[in-house]
Parts: structure tokens; sequence; C-alpha cells
């Protein structure tokens, strides 16, 4: 990471240009020019440093609905459970915490009935309670971490 | 959602295009005319339906590697200016109100908080503490130990 691809992180996390020449605009604005940004962006996508350049959608607004959930998993059955969980289409992200509560992931359907669904699946598949905690109220603040 | 919208959701949101002129790209892929997908996007932006357009981090690629979702017990009266505080903060980058599930869960409020070492996260969750104040009935820390599954969300 360079001065530039720093530039780049921290100043073009929103507000891309909707225009003919966006990347030309916003390289405008990073003092360098269009081929120079469209080649950094690549690189850093294909290192990792970004998941994704374009919009981002909010699901619920869109018209989806989606939830966090937790389970606690025995160490012993942890894998199996994961496997099974992970398996699940509906299942947008899943992360191993350091808690009695040591699975927790994030469902996203098409519609609210999907998501009821999709948690008595995994009930019954792993044998395990889901504890469902959807978002009543966001406290939003654009996700700006500095490079 | 109105199928013009819906084939321009299919045809971005694995990315926009890398090339000079992304939207008519992206018309193309649709069957629209150029002016008609900056037109859509940019109601999509105004109505909330897209958050933001640009750059989405890794945030372990950008060195924070401890992130801890921290989950707090507010008084319920307390959560909405409390809540809007502590969302305000710049290493937070999300703060929501769940339900409560008693007894085997009893915190309302949940802050992701990210950092470099443990040490700054954990000073920034002390920070959070000494805001929240007496108001924090009790909270808890739960550190990410691993990724299980990351797509990303999908239509």
């Amino acid at each position: 990471m360079d001065e530039i691809d720093r530039a780049i992180v921290n100043r073009l996390q929103g507000g891309f240009p909707l225009c003919g020449r966006p990347f030309a605009a916003a390289a405008d604005e990073l003092g360098i020019d269009e081929a120079l940004l469209l080649s950094r962006i690549k690189s850093l996508l294909k290192r990792g440093v970004l998941t994704r350049f374009g919009p981002m959608y909010d699901v619920e607004r869109m018209g989806g609905a989606f939830t966090l959930c937790a389970m606690s998993v025995p160490a012993a059955d942890f894998e199996r459970v994961a496997a099974l969980v992970d398996a699940h289409p509906e299942v947008a992200h899943n992360y191993e915490r350091a808690h009695r509560f040591n699975m927790w992931f994030v469902l996203a359907c098409p519609s609210k009935d999907g998501i009821e669904k999709a948690i008595a699946a995994i009930e019954a598949e792993t044998g395990h309670r889901v504890m469902n905690l959807p978002r009543e109220h966001e406290y939003f603040v654009e996700l700006r971490l500095p490079a | 959602m109105n199928p013009v919208d819906e084939r321009i959701v299919r045809a971005t949101q694995g990315g926009l295009p890398l090339v000079p002129a992304p939207y008519a790209r992206i018309a193309r892929e649709a069957g629209v005319s150029e002016a008609e997908v900056l037109d859509r996007l940019e109601s999509m932006l105004a109505d909330g339906r897209i958050r933001r357009i640009g750059a989405v981090p890794n945030h372990y690629a950008l060195g924070y590697t401890a992130n801890a979702m921290t989950v707090w017990d507010i008084a319920d009266e307390a959560a909405g200016e409390l809540g809007a505080a502590v969302g305000a903060l710049a290493f937070v980058s999300h703060c929501y109100r769940r339900p409560r599930r008693l007894p085997d869960w009893p915190y309302n409020l949940f802050a992701m908080v990210h950092g470099k070492s443990k040490e700054e996260t954990e000073a920034r969750i002390e920070e959070i503490r000494s805001l929240l104040g007496a108001a924090s009935r009790r909270h808890e820390l739960l550190y990410s130990v691993r990724i299980l599954k990351k797509t990303g969300l999908r239509l």
C-alpha cells in the first residue's frame, strides 16, 4: 500500500461519480489519471485489500429480509454444525466467536418467511436452537475505516 | 422492485465493471440506455436502496485484525440516544438495537469495534464504556475467532 492506494481506499469508500466516465472523474480528484486508477483498483481487489468496488445494496430496503442469528454449539459438534449452517445459501456470513454463543451468522432472504424457514431447517438439521436477533434500529454511520 | 432495477442490481451486485465507461457496459447487459442506468442508480441512492457506491475494503487486509462485537444491556428509554452516540464513533462500523432474549441474552445494543491490536480495540471499548456510564447495566465482548463463511449478500 503506497500513498495512492491509501488515497483510493480512504477517499473512494462512497460518492463514486454517476457519469459517463466516472473513473476519469474520480481519478481527477485524486490527482492521477483514469488508467492508473483502474489498474490500482484491479490490483487492490486482486490483493484482497478491497472485497468489491461498486454499489452497496441495502437488502431490507430492496424488499428482502435479513437477521443476525446465534447458536451455542458444543466444541465436539462445532465442525459438523458449521458445515450444515454454511451449506444454506441464505447464510451470507458466519463467524466463530469466543463466547458461550460461539456461532454467529447473518441470514439474507428475498422475503421474511424465508428467514423463518431457514431457521427451522437449521434447527432440525443440527439439533441445536437458533437465537434470532433481528435489528430493530440501525444507528447508521458510513463505514470509513482509514487505511 | 421494477424489472429494470432488478436487471441493474443483478448486473452490479458483484461490482462495477472496471472499464472507463462502466455504466454503458451495465446498460448493454441490462438492455437499457446508459442514461436510464444513471437515473435508476441515482434514485436507488436517494431512497437508500443503495447505501453508497465505491470501494468496499476488507478490514483485515487494512490491518484491523482485532475485531470485537460488543454487546450492551442499556435501559430501553436511553437506548435511542446512546445508540446514536456510539454509532457516531469513528471506530464503530455498525451499531444496532436488537431484541433481548431473556434469560439467555440480556443485551439490546450491538456495536462492532475495530482495532489494529487487541490493546487498541480494548481502549476503544473502554471509551464506549465511559460514554455509556451507568446506563449500561452490563456488557460483553465477543471476539471473532474464525470466519466460517463470507459470501456477501446476494439477491
